[in-house]
Formats: C-alpha cells, structure tokens, sequence
C-alpha cells in the first residue's frame, strides 16, 4: 500500500497549558477529498495551522509526499505543494480582485505576464471573472471566500486545505463550490482537506470523514459510517441532524 | 495618447528646457525638489512597497555622503567611483538593521524607533570622528564654478540639476519596472497581509530585506550627490531627524506607495515653502521656524483629510489612474 | 573616602535625582503610550512647552515653580484631554502610521511654534533658596534636583495610587487591557481615552515644571526628550509604571556615568545603543509584560 499524500502522526500541541490538539493521528489519500469535523475549539483549525507551518506541532510528525513538513515555514509549505485558505478571510483588500490571484501564481510561473494569464483562467472557473478590476476590498463576502480560494489553487497545490470555506455562503453558491472542487478533484486529481461545519457539502464531496472533539481524533469512517457512530452523535451531530 | 501619457510628455520637456529659462536662483529650487522626489521615491520603496515605516533614512544619507567626500579628500577617489563604496556601505547597514529587525520580530512604531535610534547614534558618533571632520565639518575643496568637471562633479548649478534629473529620473523608471515585476506583486501583498502573503509562497523575510536593502543602497546616492553639490558635511545636520522627515514628507502628502506621489509631494512642499519664506522677508520679518511649521500645518491637514495623499485624489479628478497602489495595466 | 569615589558618588547620586524627574516624564508617556496605544512623537515638545510656562510665570508673576506645578499641571491635563478626543480618537482605528505621522506633524508645529515665539535663546529659572546645597557626609547634594525629585516621586506616587484604587483608575486599565471587552461592559471607551491622555499631559506638565530647575529650556529640547521618553518606556518596559521610574533612574545614571568616563556629549549613545540592544532581545524591558 502506497504512503498517503498526508500523513500526519502522533501530533500534539498545547497552548499555556492548554491541550489543543492530542495524539492525532490521520491520512489523506492522493486524489481523495476529505473532510475534518468537529465542535468548535475541537482542534481543527490547529490541526491546519501545523500542517500549514504556522506552527510546528510539540511532538509528532506531518509527512507530505513522503517527506517531512512538521518544522517548515509556511512560505515553504506552499512551495512543497499545499495551498490553504483562512477561516477569517485575508484578501489584499487594496489590491484588485486579479492582482490577488496573480500573487498566488506567480509562484509557479516564470513571470508577471505567465502569472496572469493563469489567474485569468482561475478566476473565470470560478465564476469571479467580471470582477476582476474590483478591489478586493469592495467584495462581498461570499466573493471573497471564493478569491480566497482561486488564490490558493493558483499556486497549483496538490494538495488544498479549506478552512470553512462554506460558511455564510447561500445554498446555490455551495452548490457552486462542491461543483468546482469536485470538478478539480475528479479531472484534475486535486487532493483535498477540508473543515465544515455546514453538512451538506462535507456529505456531498467527501470520500472519508475524521472527527475531532477536545482536540482527540474520536471517529473515523466513510461518511455514513461516521454518520451512525454513537460517539459522534453523542457529541456533535446529535444537536444538528444531518 | 491617454491622458496620463500627454502630461507626462509636458512635463518632461519642460524639465528638459529648464535651465535655458529659468535663472540659478530658481534652478537650485528646482535642484532641492529633485533631490528630495529622488530621495522620496528612495523611502517610498521601503515604506510603501514594503510596509516597513523608517523615520531614520538620514542615516542613509550621511554614511552616502561621508563615504564618497572622504574618499575623495582623503584618497582623491572621485564620485563616480565613490558612488559604489557609498552603495554598499549604506546597502550592508541597510541589511544590519533589517536583519536585527526583521529577524527579531520588530514591526511598526518599534521598527520606526529603531531606525531613529541608529541615525541618532551614528550622529553622535560622527561627532567625534576626527578623520571625518568630527562636529566641524568634513569639506570638499572647491576650485572653480565656471568649468563643469563632470568626473568629478565641479560645476556650475547647470550641470548638478542634469545630474540630480537624471537620477530622479532614473529612480521614478526603476521604481515603476519593481512595482511591475514580482518583487512588486510580493511587497504589495506582504503589505496587505503578511500571513496571507506567507501562506502563498511568499518568503516575507527575503523580501522585505530586499526592499530594505534597495531603499538604503539608492539613498546612498542622494547622499553622495548631496555631498559634491554643497561640499561642507556636518553631522549634527545631516543626520539630525529632521532630515529623515524631510525625506518623508513628499511621499505620504503626495501619496504613499505611488509612482507620482512622492514627486508631486516634492513639488508642493518646496514650491509652497519657498514661497512663504519668500514672503516673510518681503513683509520686512525674520522668523525662524516658519517653514518648518508650515511642513508641519500640511503634513497634519494631509494626514487628517486626505489620508491616502494627494496624489490619488488629483488623479481620479483627473481620470488618470494613480499607479502603484495595486492597479495591474492592460 | 577618597576625592575620586566621592566624585563618582555624587555624580551618580545626581544621576539618580535627575533619572527620578526623566522617570516622571517617561511615566506620562507609558501611561499614554500603554493604555491608549497613541505614540506620542510630541512628548518632549509638549514637555517644552510645561518649561517654557513654568519660566513665564516665574518671570511674569514671579511663581515659585513648586507651586506653578498645579496651574501647568492642570492646563495640561485639559489640553491632552482635548487633544486626544478632538484630533486622536478618530485615528485609532487607522493604520499606525497615519497616527504616527499626526504626531509628528504636531510636534513639528509645536517646536517651531516656540522656536517662533520665543526664540533660540535659553531661559532658565534661579530660585535662591536652591542655591545651597545639602552635605550628607562626604557627598553633596543639589538642593534643586532632591526637591524636584521629590515631587517627581510623589507625583509618580499618586499615579500609582490612582491607577491601583480609583474606580476611574481600574477603569482606564481595564481598557487598556482590553479595548473591545470595556466597550462590551459599558464603559465610554473614548472618554476614558481622554481622560488618561490628558492624566498623562498633567503628569508630563509636572515633570516639565521640575525639569526647569534642573536645564536650560530651548526650543529644541523637544525631540531629544521625546526619544529619551520612548528609551526610557521601552527599558523600563511599557505597561509597567514602575518601570517608567526605574529606566529614567538608569538612563539618568548612566548618563551621568557616560559623562564622566567619555565625553558629555556621547551620554545619548549610550541611551540609543540601550534602546536598539532591548528592542533586540528583551522588548518587553526591565519590568513590563511579554508583549
């Protein structure tokens, strides 16, 4: 059996005492999209920060296409192949709606001129080509989640992390997005992380859910099995319903 | 022709034709705006490229004229030689106090004490660097006005406003092709939100050492032209903090970070400036601090009202859009 | 005890009597700087401006300055007190350079403005019953600089007081500490920046009425006493009001130190060279919290 593209193994972090994340241990697939649910203050957001390099985790160890990334810097997470986007938004809010995106691809362009023409491209796929003169910070919410996001992919990550990524956004613009990343996962083979809160997409586009409660990884499964485990009802799903 | 493009052919021919109109008195005016739209632009790739607000930037400019003076005092090294010791002195101070900063996690108004702190103390220090003149004063011997010695910057007013046009003008090119390149799309980014920045590749550290770095090394020039153009060098004025904010002064009135800002800020402050002095002593009075409260009446009323400086806002009156704040041109 | 550890002695002692009056003004400054997070690039100026008060109403009204303290003292506190709720407040949301560069601005009018006003000529303040000075065995000490740092103390002693029992005092702290959460609780955020800046500017007020004993006034001090105030602040750590003393204690010995041992006019390296080694590698300085 082949390493997965993600592994990570063993993590742990505490804050001032505080255990934030403890022994968790998961991997992710190449080409799977996964998902990563919890109540809040579960963990999860951590979890991403440490394989992001924002912080490394106290012990443990992330593994990306077989080589460690649990001590580097973010800039260079990006470089090894992983994109992520913010739970809190962070557009160059003076930058126009293009030049956000060109940031990101000049990453793995050779210039000004080839990184535009791919943001271009990114930007049309997801439906924020009108605007891309606009400001960033003229955007509306729901634009901005999905500028995050095309900044992300136009560093041409193999493997993307999304942060709540559907939060606040309207049944047809989830809709939207479940249909652009499964579109990126099915022909172009993007591996996919993400944390949700709102059910449906996570229903709907993952291949295999991990549930985080009190910074412990408590359930693991295909969705229907994680759907059914009494652990996880006892503690998350209960309250919501599917 | 665009707008934008019709008036910048105005305005460089006039430049051009200056000197043939205008008598010295005025052409050492238009010498000062010159110098302080170079060594504005200079900060402004610091500052508002980068994000990293430097109050001290006369630091720069004194190790740039002290290096080239003493080189040619002492060792007969003319300017144009001395112009690349100067570079890399004030580039190697500019990376020290990068490094110190950038690595140890100093940001806003500490970065900004930080550099006054080491202009400060290199004016105190060169107080008593006898070699160099101490607080007496490093001087370049002065032959003749009349022969324009282009090796060895001797010459007449005419010659120095070519060579400081030149080099604002040079400065303005180079600073339009960085915020074009990726260096610009990066700064611009870092200055927006460094965690985001990061996030997309970014090495902010490399980076804002760059700005750093080519900030200090182009303010080094000023320094030197400052030196062969006045020929007396004094610590206590060169390094003092109010040349620092002299130099700053264009830029956030005209416009933080654009392209025509710090030009237009130049143009305002030393136009407007010589003309109340002008007429303070036309009214018959002697009032020292005059101009300098003007600087401060306008910095306060820019700051206030017009936050992004002038410059933008005569630009969209205009129709033109200001470059540098984050426009990509078609 | 010999001539020579007697001299160091005395010096020192001056230092520290001196440091105490730098402390006050430093206290001002942290009081400000920490709680209503507004860099006060126009400290010193504004100190100047207490000096050159003082001087006036010594020379005019023949004031004693120990009790012209309370009338500066209370001008200030209204000046600061409208200063940050006319001109400030609006920018505490901006960027922070724009704050900066209102500052600056003032202080650039307000140097000149005296510079216009007065001249560059210095001015000074001869009380006679100052003249003598106190012998305490082998040393000697200036009867001027222990009575202004006296009051220094007790001024800082109040402050303390103030800021540690009053309501209004716990008040302005819990803002201090958290901007959001006092506005949650009810308090009037803004009034109680206000407040603190103009309590700061009263505090600056007394320090500058005590620093006319001690130097000449000049137009020009301004600058200098502001980056000796942020030195101070930073050294002693920001946050920290008994920090604020003991760094102007420091700065005030060690300039007296730097005096004896190099030339006069290097003391202020040694200050910058401090200021540049603390912003390295302890920011939070001698006695404030871990930022």
């Amino acid at each position: 059996m082949t390493e997965p593209l993600l592994s990570v193994h063993g993590v742990c972090k505490s804050f001032r005492g505080v255990r934030a994340v403890s022994n968790v241990s998961f991997g992710v697939e190449r080409g799977h999209i996964v998902a990563l649910i919890g109540p809040n203050g579960a963990g999860k957001t951590t979890c991403f920060n440490m394989i992001a390099g924002v912080f490394a985790p106290d012990s443990g160890t992330i593994r990306f296409g077989g080589a460690r990334i649990d001590r580097l810097r973010p800039d260079q997470v990006c470089a090894a192949g992983i994109g992520r986007t913010f739970q809190l938004v962070k557009p160059f809010a003076g930058l126009s709606v293009l030049d956000n995106v060109i940031v990101g691809a000049l990453q793995r362009s050779r210039g000004v001129a080839e990184a535009r023409g791919k943001s271009l491209e990114i930007l049309e796929r997801l439906a924020l080509g009108e605007k891309r003169d606009q400001f960033a910070a003229t955007l509306t919410l729901p634009d901005r989640k999905r500028l995050e996001v095309a900044r992300a992919l136009a560093t041409e990550p193999r493997l993307l992390l999304l942060d709540e990524v559907m939060a606040g956004l309207r049944p047809t613009e989830i809709d939207l997005m479940v249909g652009v990343f499964r579109k990126l996962n099915q022909e172009h083979g993007l591996t996919i992380l993400l944390i949700e809160h709102v059910m449906r997409p996570v229903m709907a586009l993952s291949r295999e859910i991990h549930v985080l409660h009190h910074g412990e990884l408590i359930a693991s499964g295909s969705p229907e099995e994680v759907v059914r485990n009494p652990a996880v009802l006892d503690c998350y799903l209960g309250e919501e319903g599917v | 022709m665009s707008r934008g493009a019709v008036l910048l052919a105005v305005f460089v021919l006039v430049l051009l034709a200056l000197p043939a109109m205008v008598n010295n008195y005025v052409l050492s005016v238009a010498v000062l705006i010159l110098y302080f739209a170079y060594t504005g632009q200079a900060w402004n790739v610091m500052m508002g490229f980068a994000g990293q607000l430097s109050l001290g930037h006369s630091l720069y400019v004194g190790v740039g004229a002290y290096t080239a003076a003493a080189l040619f005092t002492h060792y007969q090294v003319g300017p144009w030689a001395g112009i690349w010791a100067a570079m890399l002195a004030c580039m190697l101070l500019g990376a020290v106090m990068g490094f110190l900063a950038f690595r140890f996690g100093i940001s806003g108004v500490y970065f900004a004490l930080l550099t006054i702190a080491f202009a400060e103390f290199t004016r105190i220090g060169f107080d008593h660097l006898d070699w160099l003149g101490g607080s007496g004063g490093l001087f370049l011997r002065v032959e003749r006005r009349d022969m324009n010695d282009l090796a060895n910057l001797r010459g007449s007013p005419v010659m120095f406003y070519y060579v400081m046009l030149a080099l604002a003008a040079a400065a303005f090119a180079f600073c339009a092709w960085l915020l074009r390149s990726r260096a610009g799309y990066y700064w611009q980014a870092i200055r927006e939100n460094e965690e985001a920045a990061q996030a997309l590749g970014i090495n902010t550290f490399r980076y804002k050492m760059l700005a750093v770095v080519i900030s200090s090394g182009m303010t080094a020039l000023a320094g030197v032209f400052f030196a062969f153009y006045y020929n007396n060098l004094f610590p206590e004025q060169i390094f003092h903090i109010s040349r620092s904010i002299e130099i700053i002064l264009g830029p956030i009135i005209g416009g933080l970070g654009t392209l025509f800002g710090p030009v237009l800020g130049a143009v305002l402050l030393t136009v407007l400036a010589d003309g109340i002095t002008e007429l303070v002593a036309a009214l018959g009075l002697d009032i020292p601090g005059v101009k300098q409260v003007f600087y401060g009446v306008t910095l306060l009323l820019v700051v206030m009202f017009l936050p992004n400086g002038i410059w933008p806002a005569i630009a969209s009156r205009l129709g033109i859009r200001p470059q540098g704040s984050g426009r990509s041109d078609d | 005890m010999s001539v020579d550890v007697a001299n160091v002695l005395n010096l020192v002692l001056a230092g520290v009597l001196t440091g105490l009056v730098y402390g006050l003004m430093a206290l001002g400054l942290s009081v400000i700087f920490g709680v209503v997070r507004v860099v006060n690039f126009a400290h010193g100026e504004m100190m100047t401006i207490a000096m050159y008060a003082t001087v006036m109403l010594f020379t005019a009204l023949n004031l004693d300055p120990f009790l012209a303290v309370f009338p500066v003292a209370a001008g200030f506190f209204v000046f600061g007190y409208l200063l940050q709720a006319g001109l400030i407040n609006p920018f505490v949301t901006r960027p922070e350079h724009t704050q900066f560069m209102l500052l600056v601005a003032l202080a650039m009018i307000l140097v000149n403005l005296l510079l216009m006003i007065f001249g560059p000529d210095a001015r000074n303040v001869q009380l006679d019953y100052l003249l003598e000075s106190i012998e305490l065995g082998p040393l000697l000490i200036d009867r001027g600089k222990l009575y202004a740092a006296l009051v220094a103390c007790a001024t800082a002693a109040a402050f303390f007081l103030f800021f540690k029992y009053a309501l209004l005092g716990k008040a302005i702290r819990a803002c201090a500490d958290n901007y959001l959460g006092g506005k949650v609780v009810g308090l009037n955020v803004k009034r109680l920046y206000a407040l603190t800046f103009g309590l700061g500017s009263a505090c600056l007020a007394v320090a500058g009425c005590m620093m006319v004993l001690l130097v000449d006034v000049t137009p020009v001090l301004g600058p200098s006493y502001t980056l000796l105030a942020f030195v101070i602040v930073i050294v002693g750590g920001l946050g920290s009001m008994a920090g604020a003393l003991l760094g102007g204690v420091l700065i005030g010995v060690s300039e007296a130190l730097a005096g004896l041992y190099f030339t006069p006019s290097a003391k202020s390296m040694f200050s910058f060279a401090l200021l540049i080694l603390v912003l390295l590698f302890r920011p939070q300085g001698l006695l404030g919290k871990r930022p």
